[in-house]
């Protein structure tokens, strides 16, 4: 939530992969399909142009643990499936068993250890050659912010949750500073390969891509490229396997091409609502919904709820210089979720006026209706004439004289119900 | 005393837009010097700025001021011809990297960069711009440095603070106005307030602005307002240990945030797994600093922490 859980685009694996083949960063060949049919039109050209006849039909969800995953409508399919139906049965068997998995994947529910247990709806496929994996790696570029720079991480250890790995084996992880005077220098990319145990031709290749990896982060400000795994083929390759990207929301002016990646059907209604209104808006589990001004103040509003006893339903900051339809916006995102049973608004008013906000409040609650309690803590910038606005609505609006003043009252409210 | 900012300081403002304007005209109401402006195709002018001074601000002033505000083209030209050693940048995201670089060059003493949503590369650029240099940066995406009763740079609201003893330094804006005006109420006021951002690449640290609070002979004892992500309260929680014998109080904000919804897993392990509130609350404790439960109870944790 905003800079420190800060926004980032991300986008699906067959896009970052489209991105990484741009830059000259090998991947293997793929297709992308919406339908059934596109799916089993990528069967043939795929074997024809790898050579290989075994394919690989994945799910593009905004999540990770995708191979280990399985559907909701069809516990037996995963998320990635290997297809080596051609060996014995030509591409037509192929084809066949490809057209039968993704009739059970496309619109259907996967559910993965990222997803949450309500899964997300798989909306396209990616279609990718099949690989011969002599061994996996893991590679990653990400900012240290204490170093204020990016890095490159590497492991041996791909394949698996690199969390574990940082956790259990925190020597198996290789980093390295990316100056942004100069890139990733050679001897840095020597360094990596030799700490991953890479010699001779293979060690070149991951060079090579270690570096063009380094240059693309800062290109087109990514805010974590992670490849799990990197794999090392038995003819000497390094490929990226699996590529997750993400973007610096704050860099996008500068990348349209990479803006109109965005998949809208990934990301949360209300929170996509929130966005459109200049709100900063995250959806919780609990009972108690928020409006706030700051992101530090917001959070920290969702501390003293939960501290008090109460369970917040949101996080919701509406900036330094909300307006009186903002206001009325941010109503009707708390107000839709069925799980709110009261409301709490928390303005610390700097430059933003206490009466200005009593208003929005006044006017939203008389447009929007209010079935559940709303406690109002005002402080700051006018804030007699912002408490005189609210007593004087004649709306049933509670007035708080601090943050915990009003956390206490409003789980009060909440329970008496 | 204080630090960064005080009565003397000479200020310039990069970004003569309507925020830019906005606040200049505040800040000069609460009796900063406000010294010129910088912008490249309206130099030669006057930004004309009036209205009623802030009563809370410098003392003994007229009700009204009025002000004509010469305009440079350039920082290095505004400072030779006004003797400006600050700067606060309002400049839009996309330039203001380069604004700060440009008063870094012309070796200002303090740069205040409010500005928010700079790219984050364009502030690693800025960091390796400025090694060597002795400019201070503070900020971007921060409400600014205010010493009460003597300068105001940023867009805090000024008649909320009071001159004092506490000193008080936080990455987050509402929650720093929460805190002066717990401490203004108390009574025991502030030496200054200093908001370093909520970016993860920014100008100054927790331990930096802690050091000059720890040397400031007026500051008694200070108040560090963090929020999860990163490492920087853990590192400022290892120098108020170490280095500081002012009492420290404080506050964390997020523990609620849902570990699901942070940017990929790798990066919890840059920060080796330190970057949640509980890791910070415990480093801060450890470390003898009085950690409010709520944000309500900052100001007094501060008075338990001075004893």
């Amino acid at each position: 939530m905003r800079a420190n859980e800060r926004a980032a685009l991300k986008i699906h694996e067959h896009q970052a992969k489209l991105l990484m083949a741009a830059r000259g960063i090998p991947v293997p060949l793929g297709r992308v399909a919406r339908s059934v049919e596109e799916a089993v039109a990528a069967v043939r050209p795929l074997i024809e142009q790898s050579s290989n006849s075994v394919v690989v039909l994945k799910a593009q969800i905004h999540a990770g643990g995708r191979g280990k995953g399985s559907f909701v409508e069809h516990p037996e399919v995963r998320g990635v499936n290997v297809i080596a139906d051609a060996v014995e049965g030509g591409p037509a068997a192929a084809e066949e068993k490809v057209r039968q998995l993704a009739k059970r994947m496309l619109g259907n529910t996967l559910v993965t250890v990222q997803t949450g247990k309500e899964g997300k709806t798989v909306n396209r496929l990616y279609l990718e050659q099949g690989v011969d994996i002599d061994r996996e790696l893991y590679l990653a570029v990400l900012l240290d912010r204490a170093r204020s720079r990016n890095i490159v991480m590497a492991s041996t250890e791909g394949g698996v949750e690199i969390e574990k790995v940082a956790e259990e084996t925190p020597e198996k992880i290789l980093r390295a500073e990316i100056d942004p005077a100069i890139g990733l220098a050679q001897f840095q990319a020597n360094e990596l390969a030799h700490g991953l145990g890479l010699d001779g031709e293979v060690a070149r290749h991951f060079q090579g891509f270690v570096k063009s990896l380094a240059e693309a982060a800062t290109e087109v400000d990514t805010d974590l490229i992670e490849i799990n795994p990197l794999v090392v083929t038995k003819d000497g390759k390094v490929i990226a396997l699996d590529g997750k990207m993400a973007f610096d929301d704050n860099a996008l002016f500068r990348h349209p091409d990479i803006a109109e990646m965005r998949d809208e059907t990934e990301e949360d209604p209300a929170e996509l609502a929130a966005k459109d209104a200049g709100l900063s808006y995250i959806k919780l589990d609990g009972t108690i919904g928020c409006m706030v001004n700051g992101a530090g103040l917001a959070m920290a509003t969702m501390d003293t709820i939960k501290h008090v006893g109460g369970e917040p339903a949101n996080f919701l900051d509406v900036g330094g210089g909300a307006d009186a339809e903002q206001v009325e916006t941010a109503f009707r995102i708390i107000t839709e979720d069925p799980n709110v049973r009261g409301i709490f608004v928390n303005i610390f008013g700097g430059i933003m006026r206490c009466d200005t906000i009593a208003n929005g409040i006044v006017e939203a609650v008389q447009k929007v209706g209010l079935e559940v309690p709303l406690v109002v803590r005002l402080e700051g910038t006018n804030v007699k004439l912002g408490k005189q606005i609210i007593e004087e609505s004649g709306l049933d609006v509670v007035n708080a004289d601090s943050l915990l003043d009003g956390a206490k009252k409003i789980l009060e409210l909440t329970e008496r119900q | 005393m204080s630090i960064l900012v005080d009565k003397s300081t000479r200020v310039l403002v990069q970004g003569l837009g309507n925020t830019g304007q906005f606040h200049t005209g505040k800040a000069i109401a609460y009796g900063t010097q406000m010294v010129a402006g910088v912008h490249p195709t309206r130099a030669g002018t006057t930004l004309h700025l009036e209205g009623e001074t802030d009563q809370s601000g410098v003392p003994g002033r007229d009700d009204t001021y009025a002000v004509d505000l010469p305009v440079f083209a350039t920082v290095r030209e505004a400072v030779a011809e006004t003797g400006a050693d600050a700067s606060v940048i309002y400049v839009p995201p996309p330039f203001a990297a380069d604004a700060i670089m440009e008063a870094v060059a012309a070796e200002l003493d303090l740069v205040v960069a409010i500005t928010e949503g700079i790219p984050v590369a364009d502030m690693v650029v800025v960091k390796r711009y400025m090694e060597g240099t002795s400019t201070r940066l503070i900020g971007p995406n921060c409400p600014g440095v205010i010493t009460p009763g003597e300068c105001k740079i940023g867009i805090m609201p000024g008649y909320i603070h009071r001159r004092g003893r506490i000193g008080v330094v936080s990455r987050s804006g509402t929650l720093t106005y929460e805190a002066v005006h717990q401490l203004t109420q108390l009574d025991l006021g502030q030496t200054t307030a200093v908001g370093i951002g909520g970016d993860p690449v920014n100008g100054t640290s927790f331990v930096e602005v802690l050091n000059l609070f720890e040397d400031d002979e007026e500051t008694e004892g200070v108040i560090m307002i963090g929020e999860i992500g990163g490492t920087a309260e853990e590192a400022a929680a290892e120098f108020v240990a170490k280095e500081m014998t002012k009492p420290v109080a404080g506050f964390i904000a997020g523990t609620t945030a849902p570990p699901g919804k942070r940017m990929g897993h790798a990066g919890a392990i840059v920060s080796g797994g330190k970057g949640t509130a509980e890791a910070k609350i415990a480093a801060m404790s450890d470390a003898g600093i009085v950690v409010a439960d709520t944000p309500s109870g900052m100001g007094e944790a501060m008075r338990r922490a001075l004893g």
